[in-house]
């Protein structure tokens, strides 16, 4: 029994990639079904955002369980194996759990600190809860690391970068507009950051949202929540000299818009200034427009550059929250020793062991005239109504099966050896 | 007696210079109304100068550079307080407070007294003519302040550094917006001066035009700005572009204004 975590994150591939592991739509159903039946995975959550696509199980033999997982994923996605064993990354056991915490903590986002993350992280593994493809080990991990990132977010500030990196935005913008109240917005794309920044620039009071996505519907969605007007995603360029303010964040593979073509906006635009703000990871505009006059891109870079003006204090809250995850492990692991059988065996024989002493002391204090004899017979009797007693659940946990790690935890809780001395 | 009320005005605009000059390091209301109130003081106390120097010589202060130098500070405050008024842009005065006591220095150190007006300056031609020539100049001296500080805030906001007077300067738009309203502000006070000049040698000389060395030199820069006017709203140049312009343009005309006085060429100079 043991925490398994592979997946790929926007650090180590790049967006083509991870769009083709992408489990998105009617994928994901299928593919927590299909990973759940992979040999040798117990236990199984699929979290697939557009940073990151993540597998947790609960596996029996890591080594075996991470051959099976990569071998359903080109399966299923239809890839060349061998271009999977170099992209993705694995992390075992307490590793593992470290991961997943750091991850729904949101220490492991592109932008530290961005809240959308536990949500998503929460529906995952509601979804995997609702197809019954987890159990008692990745219920608590799942569980616990949604406590941990509510923990971090209320212990820590690192919750404020996000907020400050489209503070920024908005500052800025401020100090290239006059009035926001009559610019024109463009949000291409979608996304966690994009859109979180969207809604802080929105709520300073834009005069007109535009909205234009790669799926219409997705655009038309956003635009309505943004009380915007959808822009079909072929006719953006057409419609981008209105814009004042454009945040980018489409995950495209390449730049969607070119130096030429952004000259070209500004001629029609009268050259009047435009705010670029360019989220997308690989970047999606071609950084060289910059240069351009009058129009002013920041990358999330840049905007982190903007923000970093008190490093220090950043890097003080990302230890403190560190610290926070390491603290959670650590009653983490406790927890899962404590599903292991050997370790129950022990203390179910402890505990039985306790009760005998407790009632015979009891016993003897209550009955001081008895004799040496009697007292050995009482003390032999109490022995094997003892060891009669914890035989079976013993000879249970001793047995090799599938679901041990549902018996160990009912047997801790029958028994009450979950100690409530902690 | 007579220059008490200059040389007072003189202190107050060099007190607000200081004042504005340490606004640029540390920000404060209290310092910003104090600048206020010592420019506004040094203003009122150098318009009663001039007033005191126009009934004294009898027709408008500015045949001689003292005058002149003194009466285009005197403008360029005038147009500082009507864009504070109406925009109340901050700064401002740091960029502008150092020209203005620089002009006001030179005219401390000109020879100040009044002499009788050569015969070709006596027209009542004289005031209406220089009125418009020094508020125009004095709108693209502020166009001159304000498009540097558009190119201060510029340079933050492209290289991403946004230290210093990011935080305290306005909106790039703000100060381009600023820069586009003096111009045309100061574009056809320029070109009154230049419709009342021609008049006025027409009847003083029988001839519009003579290419005096002032005359050729307001036409370049009244060329200047018509291009800087036709490009903005033409082919849009305006941001940096538009500040560069107006940098370079004032610079001329400061140039012009100074060299003319300097070799004492053409019917302009007054001594």
């Amino acid at each position: 029994m043991n925490v398994l975590v592979v997946g790929l994150n926007h650090k180590v591939a790049d967006v083509d990639v991870r769009e083709k592991l992408a489990f998105n739509g009617p994928k994901l159903e299928e593919g927590l079904k299909r990973f759940r039946d992979v040999p040798e995975v117990l236990e199984a959550v699929i979290l697939s955002t557009c940073n990151r696509v993540e597998l947790y199980a609960n596996v029996k033999d890591t080594h075996k369980a991470s051959e099976n997982i990569k071998s359903f994923l080109s399966e299923f996605h239809g890839l060349n194996r061998s271009s999977l064993d170099s992209g993705l990354y694995i992390y075992e056991g307490v590793a593992g759990a470290r991961h997943i915490f750091r991850v729904a903590s949101s220490l492991d986002s592109m932008v530290v600190g961005e809240p959308q993350i536990l949500g998503q992280l929460k529906a995952a593994f509601e979804l995997a809860l609702n197809k019954k493809t987890t159990g008692i080990l990745l219920n608590k991990l799942m569980k616990k690391a949604i406590s941990v990132a509510k923990r971090v977010r209320t212990e820590t500030r690192i919750a404020e970068n996000a907020v400050s990196i489209s503070f920024a935005a908005v500052e800025l913008a401020k100090k290239i507009f006059t009035d926001l109240s009559k610019r024109i917005f463009m949000l291409l794309g979608a996304g966690e950051m994009a859109e979180l920044a969207a809604k802080h620039l929105i709520s300073s009071g834009v005069n007109e949202v535009l909205v234009s996505n790669r799926t219409y519907d997705r655009a038309c969605d956003l635009a309505q929540e943004f009380n915007g007007k959808p822009v079909k995603f072929e006719e953006f360029l057409n419609e981008m000299f209105r814009a004042d303010i454009v945040i980018c964040s489409t995950g495209a593979p390449s730049y969607i818009v070119s130096k030429s073509q952004m000259q070209k906006v500004m001629k029609e635009r009268k050259q009047r200034q435009v705010f670029i703000i360019d989220i997308s990871v690989p970047r999606n505009i071609d950084p060289e427009i910059n240069d351009l006059d009058n129009v002013y891109l920041y990358n999330v870079d840049d905007l982190q550059g903007v923000v970093d003006a008190n490093v220090f204090e950043r890097k003080k809250e990302a230890e403190k929250a560190e610290g926070i995850i390491d603290e959670e492990l650590e009653t983490f692991l406790k927890w899962q020793t404590t599903l292991d059988s050997v370790p129950t065996i022990v203390s179910l024989r402890e505990k039985a062991e306790e009760i005998k002493k407790e009632e015979l002391e009891k016993l003897f204090h209550k009955m001081p005239g008895l004799g040496e004899k009697e007292a050995e017979a009482i003390k032999y009797m109490a022995t094997a109504l003892m060891n009669k007693l914890i035989h079976p659940p013993t000879a249970a946990l001793k047995e090799d099966s599938e679901d041990k790690d549902i018996l160990v935890a009912t047997i801790r809780k029958l028994y009450g050896i979950d100690g409530k001395k902690e | 007696m007579g220059s008490l009320p200059f040389e007072l005005a003189f202190v107050f605009y060099f007190a607000a210079t200081i004042v504005s000059f340490t606004e640029l390091f540390k920000e404060s209301k209290a310092t910003s109304r104090i600048m206020l109130l010592l420019t506004g003081a040094g203003f009122l106390i150098h318009t009663v100068s001039i007033i005191y120097r126009y009934v004294a010589a009898g027709h408008i202060p500015i045949t001689n550079t003292h005058e002149a130098t003194s009466f285009f500070a005197w403008c360029i405050v005038l147009i500082f307080f009507l864009l504070q008024l109406r925009y109340g842009v901050n700064l401002l005065s740091s960029f502008i407070m150092p020209c203005v006591f620089a002009l006001m220095l030179l005219s401390s150190i000109l020879p100040s007294d009044i002499k009788p007006l050569s015969p070709i300056l006596q027209s009542h031609w004289l005031g209406v003519h220089t009125v418009f020539a020094f508020l125009s100049n004095a709108a693209f001296a502020l166009a001159f302040g304000i498009g540097l500080m558009y190119l201060v805030q510029e340079h933050y906001v492209k290289s991403k550094h946004l230290g210093g007077l990011f935080e305290r300067l306005p909106s790039l738009q703000t100060l381009d917006d600023i820069n586009y309203r003096l111009i045309s502000w100061g574009f056809p006070l320029l070109t009154l001066a230049m419709i009342t000049g021609a008049l006025w040698a027409q009847s003083a000389l029988g001839s519009y035009w003579n290419w005096d060395p002032r005359e050729t030199i307001s036409l370049v820069t009244w060329l200047i700005y018509a291009i800087i006017l036709h490009t903005r709203l033409v082919a849009g140049w305006r941001g940096k572009r538009a500040a560069i312009l107006s940098i370079l343009a004032f610079i001329i005309i400061l140039a012009a204004f100074f060299g003319i006085k300097m070799f004492r060429i053409g019917y302009h100079v007054f001594r």
